[in-house]
């Protein structure tokens, strides 16, 4: 399994999120990725657009699969991944960094400290092995 | 489903040493990809070489004096016409003349017969060929659990077995046909069909030895494809899936495969509904189409005309490597199958633009001429 990121925080459907200053930003996480294998197309929200935690934002398709995407943290999405449009493949070389999905501008940053810390998502990730 | 523990092929460990995603398919446990991926899997077998594990595919042989005519009584194609050592695709119907399976029919000798089959049809079309049997001086026997099949399949595909030491003249063996070779020093059926709109060979091998003929192939530079690339590089070619374009719902008719079924050629299974069927107008046609807006379609999607109705249904779909375009096969009533007609696809509640294209999607680029 890839190293699992300290500092972040992850939801139960693979997604992690970064706090930014007052911002998070958001993507899926490597294990998420070596599920799908090779990502075809990323279904993004509009700038602008308001989410709520644990709702669906996009998607993200692989050759075999379709994935939704869900919020980690309700709030106004003020930035997308433009890129990935055109290079969905960016999310496999790198699902941490430069295959980020959206950023939110939270209405309630401790809605973060429901998910789980990198301790937990590898507890969580050892127990889907089984 | 059922739970039953999953077959193993023999190259089961060969999988795991590779670091292969292993997924149950058909009641085997088979590779869906390895680490290379789906995409990279794909490319290998449309510029160099792949080679596929499918043993899980079912190996009838017929023999016996009336091995001919009863592999005839129970195909829609012409087998009585088969010369030695050829080989025909073809499908199985049943009375109502609904397809049961597609299958190859190989012949090797007037009184041994091979049929491969689908890995999800073996026991029905065993139980179907046997019964054709009954009666008649042929034995039916299911080999496929003695038996390893591999793919070989990609422009260089013979420069692969001529490494591997296989004999020099089968670059000249025709499309479709079988003989019998020695490689990596066991004795082995190979056969130039397959499944991905490349040219290559199938290699049907004793179980023990599959091993050994799997390593020579990948030293001698193949490269190691699952069956998620199977999947694209079929549907880009735009060959039938049993369970997906066809079933026990459609005939050979609808699906484009009647050129596969010969009414004149004799008694067979299903002939009468099939020249009833023929007869009558299509309800339904399989077409091809592309991706015109952003999405994917996918299999069980509905297809909507423009007027967001909903006309059919689609039965594969996905990223088409190859062209860089998402694509997708489906059925639509005929007044909406003509080569760029517009509709729609419903993809999770968005309807998505695509258009009617010509198939197959990928055509391989001709050999340059034998020198």
């Amino acid at each position: 399994m890839k190293d699992i990121p300290d500092g972040l925080a992850y939801t139960k459907e693979h997604e992690w999120a970064r706090r930014e200053g007052d911002l998070v930003r958001v993507g899926i996480t490597a294990y998420a990725v070596e599920q799908l294998g090779d990502v075809t197309l990323v279904d993004l929200p509009a700038r602008g657009r308001h989410v709520r935690a644990g709702e669906r934002f996009g998607d993200v398709e692989s050759v075999k699969t379709v994935s939704e995407l869900y919020a980690p943290c309700s709030g106004e999405v003020v930035e997308v991944n433009e890129r990935l449009a055109a290079h969905p493949e960016i999310v496999n070389a790198s699902p941490w960094d430069e295959g980020w999905m959206i950023v939110i501008r939270p209405t309630d940053v401790t809605e973060l400290a429901a998910l789980m810390d990198a301790a937990a998502y590898r507890a969580y990730l050892a127990s889907l092995d089984h | 489903m059922s739970d039953a523990p999953l077959r193993r092929t023999p190259l089961d460990a060969e999988h795991e040493a590779l670091g292969a995603r292993l997924v149950p398919f058909a009641g085997w446990r088979m590779p869906l990809h390895y680490p290379d991926g789906i995409v990279r899997e794909h490319h290998a077998v449309r510029r160099h070489a792949g080679l596929f594990d499918v043993s899980h595919m079912g190996e009838l042989w017929v023999r016996g004096p009336d091995a001919v005519e009863v592999v005839d009584r129970v195909v829609t194609n012409d087998i009585r016409r088969l010369a030695d050592g050829r080989a025909r695709y073809t499908v199985a119907c049943n009375e109502r003349g609904t397809i049961l399976d597609d299958l190859i029919v190989y012949r090797v000798a007037a009184d041994e017969l091979l049929i491969v089959c689908n890995a999800s049809n073996r026991e029905k079309m065993a139980g179907v060929v046997r019964a054709a049997a009954s009666g008649r001086s042929a034995e039916v026997d299911d080999a496929t659990e003695r038996t390893g099949l591999l793919a070989l399949q990609g422009p260089h595909a013979f420069d692969v077995l001529a490494k591997a030491g296989a004999p020099s003249e089968l670059v000249s063996m025709p499309s479709f046909s079988i003989r019998r070779a020695l490689l990596a020093g066991v004795d082995v059926w190979i056969a130039r069909t397959g499944y991905t709109g490349e040219d290559g060979v199938e290699i049907v091998c004793p179980w023990e030895s599959t091993v050994a003929v799997w390593r020579a192939l990948l030293a001698a530079g193949a490269v190691p494809v699952g069956l998620g690339a199977r999947d694209t590089l079929r549907l880009e070619a735009r060959l039938a899936l049993y369970g997906n374009e066809i079933d026990e719902t459609t005939t050979p008719w609808e699906a484009g495969l009647g050129w596969v079924v010969k009414l004149d050629k004799g008694e067979f299974t299903g002939r009468e509904a099939l020249a009833q069927a023929r007869r009558r107008p299509l309800e339904r046609t399989l077409v091809g189409f592309e991706m015109t807006g952003r999405g994917i379609a996918r299999h069980g999607y509905q297809i909507l005309d423009e007027d967001g109705a909903v006309v059919g249904v689609v039965t594969s779909g996905g990223p088409a490597p190859s062209l860089d375009r998402n694509i997708g096969l489906g059925y639509v009533p005929p007044r909406l199958s003509d080569i760029g007609t517009a509709l729609r696809i419903d993809v999770r509640g968005k309807p998505v633009d695509a258009v009617v294209v010509r198939t197959p999607f990928y055509v391989r680029p001709r050999e340059p001429a034998a020198p």
